[in-house]
C-alpha cells in the first residue's frame, strides 16, 4: 500500500479529483497549504509600505492506495495538474505500513 | 426652540455615534487577525467609559461656566443644569441636553482615534486608566479652549467649526507621543504586518464618511444653510482626497489600492473638519485634493523615522488636522459664514497665524500632558503587555476570547 502526497494548484483540485474516480480512487483528504518551489511569490502594498509574500497558496492532497495503481495514479495527477507553467506542485509517493477502517476494524488492503 | 434643529441636532449625535464603531471596524480591519478583538474593543468600549465620565464631569469641564478662559467649572457636574430647555449660551433653538448629547459624542470617538497608535501591544487596564485621564485633562480643557463660552483660543478668533484641534490633531499628536513612549510592536521592520481583513476597513471607512456628516454639518447647531454647506464641503473633500490619495500611489507604487482610496478618504474628512463652515466647495476641493499629499508624505516618512504609528494617527489625524486648520486660514470666508472671519485668500493674512497658534498651543499641550500621563500610567499598572501576551494576540491575552473560529 502506498500514500501519494500532491501540491498542486488550487484551480486544478476539482479536475484532479474528477479524474481519480475514474480509477476508482474514490476517497482522499485534502489541505489547503502555502508553500513555494521556484515559483516566485508576489509584491503587496499597504499604505505605501511595500511587502514580499513568498507563500504561494497551494493544495494538498493525500491518497492511499493499492501500490498497483500508483503509476497510474501518478499519470492522472501529472496530466490533470499540468499547466506548463513554474508553480504546477509535486507528487511524493510514501510506503504505508497499516491501514484502518475505523468503523468495521478491518485492515489491510481492504480497508483502503 | 425649532423642532427642525432639535430633530437635526438629536440625528446627528446619532450619526457621529456610529463613527465610533465605524472607527472599530476600521482599524480592526488593519490589524492582525489574532488582534481583531482587542482592537475593536479599544474603540467600541469609548462608547461606554467617555460617556459616564462626560456626564459625570466632562461636560462640565468642557462647557461648563468659564474660569479664566481656561477651564469650565463643576456646576454642571452630573448634568446638572442641564435640561430640556435651551442653553443660554450654546445653541439657542436646541434643548440643552441635545447640545450635550452632541458633543458627548465628539468626546468618545476622539480618545478611541489614539489607539490605532498602540495598535496590537497596549495592556487593557492600562488602556482604560488612560482614556479616563487623557479625557480629563487633555481632550476637556482643549474642547473649553476652542469651543466654550469664553475659552482663550475662541476668544483669540481660533476657527474650528468642528474639531480639527480639537479631535483630529490632539489625537494625532497624542498618538506620536504614544508611539514614542511605548515603543515598536516586536517584529516591527522584520515582520510583515498585513492587515488582516481589509473589507472590514473599507466597511468602517463607509460609516466613518456617513457619519461625518453629523460631525460637520450637525456642528451647525442648527438645520440651516450652513449645515448644507458644510455636509456639501465634508463630501466633496473626502471624494477628492480619495482620488488624490489613490493617483499618488499609482504613481508611486504602480497601482491604486483600497486601503489607499479608504485612507484618503478618511484623510479627506479630518481636513475638512475644522474649515467645514467656513469654507466653501472650490476650496474643499483643493484641501481634499492636498491633504492626501500631506498625509502621504507624513506616512513615508514615518517610516524613515522608524517610529511604529501602527494605524498612522499622526500621519492622517495629526498632519491631516494640521493641514485643515491651516488651510481653513487660507479658505475661510465670511460670505460663508458671517459670525467665522475671513483667511488669507479673502484678504486677511492675520487669520492664517492665529491658525497657526491654535495648532502649535494643541500640538505642544496634547504631546506634554499625553506624555506625562503615560508615564504615570505606567508606573502605576505597566503600559504594555508582556512579550508572550504580545506573541499570542490581544484577544487571547487580553480577553479571552477568540475572533475567529472557522
Amino acid at each position: 500500500m502506498k500514500k501519494i502526497e500532491a501540491i498542486i494548484k488550487p484551480d486544478k483540485l476539482d479536475e484532479v479529483k474528477d479524474g481519480l474516480a475514474h480509477l476508482g480512487i474514490k476517497g482522499m483528504t485534502v489541505t489547503e497549504v502555502k508553500g513555494f518551489g521556484r515559483q516566485r511569490g508576489h509584491k503587496e502594498v499597504y499604505r505605501g509600505a511595500e511587502y514580499q509574500v513568498d507563500f504561494i497558496p497551494k493544495v494538498k492532497i493525500e491518497v492511499v492506495l493499492d501500490s498497483e495503481l500508483v503509476p497510474q495514479a501518478i499519470g492522472l495527477i501529472q496530466e490533470k495538474a499540468r499547466t506548463g507553467q513554474i508553480g504546477d506542485g509535486k507528487i511524493f509517493v510514501m510506503s504505508v505500513e497499516t491501514v484502518v477502517r475505523i468503523r468495521t476494524g478491518e485492515m489491510g488492503k481492504g480497508a483502503i | 426652540m425649532n423642532t427642525g434643529d432639535t430633530a437635526f441636532i438629536l440625528f446627528s449625535s446619532a450619526l457621529v455615534m456610529l463613527m465610533t464603531p465605524g472607527l472599530a471596524l476600521f482599524y480592526g480591519g488593519m490589524a492582525r487577525n489574532k488582534n481583531i478583538l482587542g482592537t475593536l474593543m479599544q474603540s467600541f468600549i469609548m462608547l461606554g467609559i467617555i460617556t459616564v465620565e462626560w456626564v459625570l464631569w466632562g461636560y462640565s469641564m468642557a462647557f461648563g461656566p468659564d474660569h479664566a478662559g481656561i477651564i469650565g467649572g463643576l456646576e454642571w457636574l452630573g448634568l446638572r443644569g442641564v435640561g430640556m430647555g435651551p442653553s443660554a449660551v450654546y445653541a439657542p433653538t436646541i434643548p440643552h441636553m441635545a447640545f450635550m448629547a452632541f458633543q458627548c459624542m465628539f468626546a468618545i470617538i476622539t480618545p478611541a482615534l489614539i489607539s490605532g497608535a498602540f495598535a496590537e501591544r497596549m495592556k487593557f487596564s492600562a488602556f482604560v486608566l488612560f482614556t479616563l485621564l487623557w479625557a480629563t485633562l487633555v481632550y476637556n480643557p482643549l474642547a473649553h479652549w476652542v469651543w466654550g463660552a469664553g475659552g482663550w483660543l475662541g476668544r483669540m478668533g481660533a476657527l474650528d467649526f468642528a474639531g480639527g484641534t480639537v479631535v483630529h490633531i490632539s489625537s494625532g499628536i497624542s498618538a506620536l507621543a504614544a508611539a514614542l513612549i511605548i515603543g515598536r510592536r516586536r517584529g516591527y521592520g522584520t515582520e510583515a504586518f498585513i492587515p488582516h481583513n481589509l473589507p472590514m476597513t473599507v466597511t468602517g471607512a463607509g460609516l466613518l464618511w456617513f457619519g461625518w456628516f453629523g460631525f460637520n454639518a450637525g456642528s451647525a447647531l442648527a438645520c440651516n444653510g450652513l449645515a448644507a454647506n458644510a455636509f456639501v464641503v465634508t463630501h466633496i473633500a473626502s471624494a477628492t482626497a480619495a482620488l488624490s490619495w489613490i493617483t499618488i500611489e499609482w504613481l508611486h507604487r504602480g497601482r491604486p489600492t483600497t486601503l489607499g482610496a479608504a485612507s484618503g478618504a478618511v484623510a479627506g474628512l479630518v481636513a475638512i473638519t475644522p474649515g467645514s463652515g467656513f469654507v466653501g466647495p472650490l476650496a474643499a476641493l483643493i484641501i481634499g485634493a492636498l491633504v492626501s499629499v500631506v498625509c502621504y508624505c507624513g506616512i513615508l516618512l514615518k517610516s524613515k523615522l522608524g517610529y511604529d504609528d501602527s494605524l498612522d494617527v499622526v500621519g492622517i489625524h495629526g498632519l491631516g488636522g494640521t493641514w485643515g486648520a491651516l488651510a481653513t486660514g487660507l479658505f475661510a470666508s465670511r460670505l460663508i459664514n458671517p459670525n467665522g472671519a475671513n483667511g488669507l485668500f479673502f484678504g486677511n493674512p492675520g487669520q492664517l497665524w492665529t491658525q497657526f497658534l491654535a495648532v502649535a498651543v494643541t500640538w505642544i499641550f496634547a504631546f506634554v500632558m499625553t506624555s506625562i500621563i503615560l508615564k504615570v500610567v505606567d508606573l502605576v499598572v505597566g503600559l504594555r503587555v508582556t512579550d508572550e501576551e504580545e506573541e499570542r494576540g490581544l484577544d487571547i491575552s487580553q480577553h479571552n476570547e477568540t475572533g475567529y473560529s472557522f
